[in-house]
């Protein structure tokens, strides 16, 4: 590591006491705080509103989303990819950075993987509501019926239904297996019975032993192999829903990398959504440091630029192509009747971003926390762009319409923003948002032995 | 520090892990079984009547001709219900005093339809026609079942989807000459197999076999054959 990157990962004078006291006094003995119950107040009316708005869909249909043809998808695929896409960093934290030993993951790969799989569960209600008989969902598995039928294999759609649901297996797994030692740490330090049946349930009888270490140092590296590809092959299969159609704007071979690429671009302005206001809160500063914070706008600009050299691709492809569709989605994306909204993408995914190339930017909390929120509306605006620019003008001038979302769809959308928060918050208060045992042994290598 | 577990979890934890698999796997086949059995599908369970109408005496001993009271079969995608008028072609002069035979009587006399219970529906969402079914030979027990051996009718098939799709698929393995269509008691030859590839051909049926042999030829196994 060179000078540059002398900040530490962990700030001197942690100890294996300071830290196990630290994370999980926010846990058990803290209490808790009012800015929790305010914001899990706001969480938690967020989801009944989504469930207001998932009965009230039932009750009259997909009608009440203003979908309609040529406009099929709308929100509901828009805000689909956008979750999915916000896991991937999660994964790539706790899988790829482990592979890869990067040290500085250890104290964000926790809440980074709670992210993820909050996010997985918002994303996999949207194709579900998004049926028009959501009730018949198991007709996309296949299994022995009395229709001798089988899901259509060569639909991308269906694919979509192994990829998110072995993402969110794997990323549950590998969370919950990763949580184990923390738990049971949780356990013996929990100072009522409820609590230490709590976590003596989940922590599935760990007692530390060298075995149990050896077996979870396996499970972890197996999961972690497992997860890699994940990281990759799952927003390909997504950018598939798209890619595989032959929709002008969506059939390029472009698209799954940087489909991957804008995933882990939405992630990690995430993941610094959330960790900042958390550190703050928490007075987290010293594990989730500035180095932290600056390895992840790194990322960021990095994903970021990718991104922007695929929609530059995109435009080239288009005018080079010389199909007369595809320059008129390009031309119709810039002038078009959306074209606020793809000039406001240009601005917050490439243009506003590229402020993160100062050194005084990345270390500039506020800003960065501002940029992070700036970056994910780009990419719920990029989903917005290529769902509904390419539907509402395709071949047939005739079919032409417009698309706007109903009341109700933006309350699904707002509803799920609810759930993943409550989910949040109520990680944040009964499991330890830092892995301990990893933290514990970053100690001892980064401050030469914490007694 | 005290044990916050009896010994005894550890057991429960195993068996509670293995026994949500198991349980799962037995959920799994309960719930096949029940959709195949007759209390889900109504197959073999023969339906109370305002009359108790036999089609074994009429259609297997009398020897009735299936159309003489379903007259639309050939013509139309319903095969009908015969109207009390139809009854009592014979009725009014046979059996002319007998109780059983009252509902028929005074619905010939009011004029209001008998209520017959329904035994084999198809849902709305499948178009079926039986006037092509009869002309590419397909018979009427081929569906119905032996009608001409059952005293109160019931539904010999479960007519799901997969039931269709049996004939849909090879319809070699039951299709019989036209002339026999109609024969209540059928049981088709030794050489069903080489009489129906023969049929499939003859009849111009588009199987997914045959469709290279044809003109025309809008495969059976389309979705939209049967989902319009």
């Amino acid at each position: 590591m060179s000078a540059e990157h002398s900040a530490p990962i962990i700030e001197p004078g942690q100890t294996f006491a300071t830290v196990t006291d630290r994370i999980s006094a926010i846990v058990l003995t803290q209490k808790t705080g009012r800015g929790w119950w305010l914001g899990f107040g706001i969480a938690f009316s967020l989801l009944m509103l989504f469930n207001l708005a998932i009965t009230w869909l039932f009750a009259w249909g997909v009608g009440i989303w203003g979908i309609n043809v040529p406009v099929g998808w709308g929100f509901a695929i828009i805000n689909f990819v956008w979750w999915v896409g916000i896991g991937h960093a999660g994964t790539l934290i706790s899988a790829i950075l482990l592979l890869l030993r990067q040290k500085w993951r250890t104290s964000i790969n926790r809440f980074a993987e709670a992210m993820t799989i909050f996010a997985v569960a918002c994303a996999g209600t949207f194709p579900l509501l998004h049926m028009g008989r959501p009730w018949l969902f198991y007709w996309l598995t296949p299994y022995p019926n009395t229709m001798f039928t089988w899901p259509q294999f060569r639909s991308p759609l269906v694919w979509d239904v192994f990829a998110v649901s072995t993402y969110a297996t794997v990323s549950l797994l590998f969370w919950f297996v990763g949580m184990i030692p923390d738990l049971a740490t949780l356990r013996d330090r929990a100072r009522n019975l409820i609590g230490q049946k709590f976590y003596g349930f989940l922590a599935m009888g760990w007692r530390g032993s060298a075995v149990h270490w050896h077996r979870y140092e396996t499970a972890s590296l197996l999961l972690a192999g497992l997860a890699t590809p994940l990281v990759l092959s799952v927003h390909t299969v997504v950018s598939f829903d798209f890619a595989i159609g032959i929709i002008p704007g969506w059939h390029t071979t472009i698209f799954p990398p940087y489909f991957v690429a804008g995933a882990i671009y939405s992630g990690f302005a995430m993941v610094m959504t959330l960790a900042i206001p958390l550190r703050k809160y928490y007075r987290l500063e010293d594990f989730v440091t500035m180095r932290h914070l600056d390895n992840m706008a790194k990322v960021m600009l990095a994903t970021g630029l990718i991104v922007a050299y695929g929609y530059m691709m995109e435009t080239f492809s288009a005018f080079y192509s010389g199909d007369l569709y595809e320059r008129f989605m390009v031309l119709n994306r810039w002038t078009g009747p959306y074209w606020p909204f793809y000039w406001s993408l240009i601005a917050c995914n490439i243009a506003i971003p590229q402020v993160l190339w100062s050194r005084k930017a990345r270390s500039n909390v506020t800003l960065l926390f501002v940029i992070s929120l700036v970056v994910n509306t780009g990419m719920w605006l990029e989903r917005f762009i290529i769902v509904v620019t390419s539907l509402h003008r395709d071949f047939l001038p005739s079919s032409w319409g417009m698309y706007w979302p109903t009341r109700w769809h933006i309350y699904t959308y707002v509803g799920t923003l609810g759930l993943f928060f409550t989910l949040f918050f109520l990680f944040i208060r009964f499991l330890p948002v830092i892995a301990i045992s990893e933290m514990r042994g970053l100690v001892k290598e980064e401050a030469g032995g914490g007694k | 520090m005290a044990q916050i577990f009896h010994r005894s979890t550890n057991t429960v934890a195993r068996v509670s892990i293995y026994g949500a698999v198991v349980s799962l796997l037995v959920l799994s086949f309960v719930l096949y079984g029940l959709s195949a059995s007759p209390y889900y599908t109504d197959v073999n369970q023969p339906k109370d009547q305002p009359v108790p109408f036999s089609h074994r005496h009429h259609a297997g001993e009398l020897g009735i001709d299936c159309r003489y009271c379903h007259t639309s079969v050939e013509v139309s995608p319903f095969a009908g219900l015969p109207p009390t008028k139809t009854c009592m072609t014979c009725h009014s002069q046979i059996w002319t005093n007998s109780s059983m035979l009252e509902p028929v009587r005074s619905s010939y006399a009011t004029g209001k339809s008998l209520e017959w219970v329904r035994v084999n529906a198809l849902p709305d969402f499948v178009y079926f026609d039986h006037s092509i079914h009869i002309h590419k030979g397909v018979g009427c027990t081929t569906c119905h079942g032996p009608v001409g051996d059952m005293p109160l009718t019931w539904k010999a098939n479960t007519l799901q989807m997969s039931w269709c799709l049996d004939c849909h698929r090879n319809p070699e393995n039951y299709v019989r000459r036209r002339e026999d269509v109609f024969k209540p008691l059928y049981e088709p030859p030794a050489n069903q197999e080489e009489l129906g590839a023969q049929l499939v051909r003859e009849y111009n049926i588009p199987s997914p076999e045959n469709c290279a042999h044809l003109k025309k030829c809008q495969l059976m196994t389309n979705c939209t054959t049967c989902h319009r």
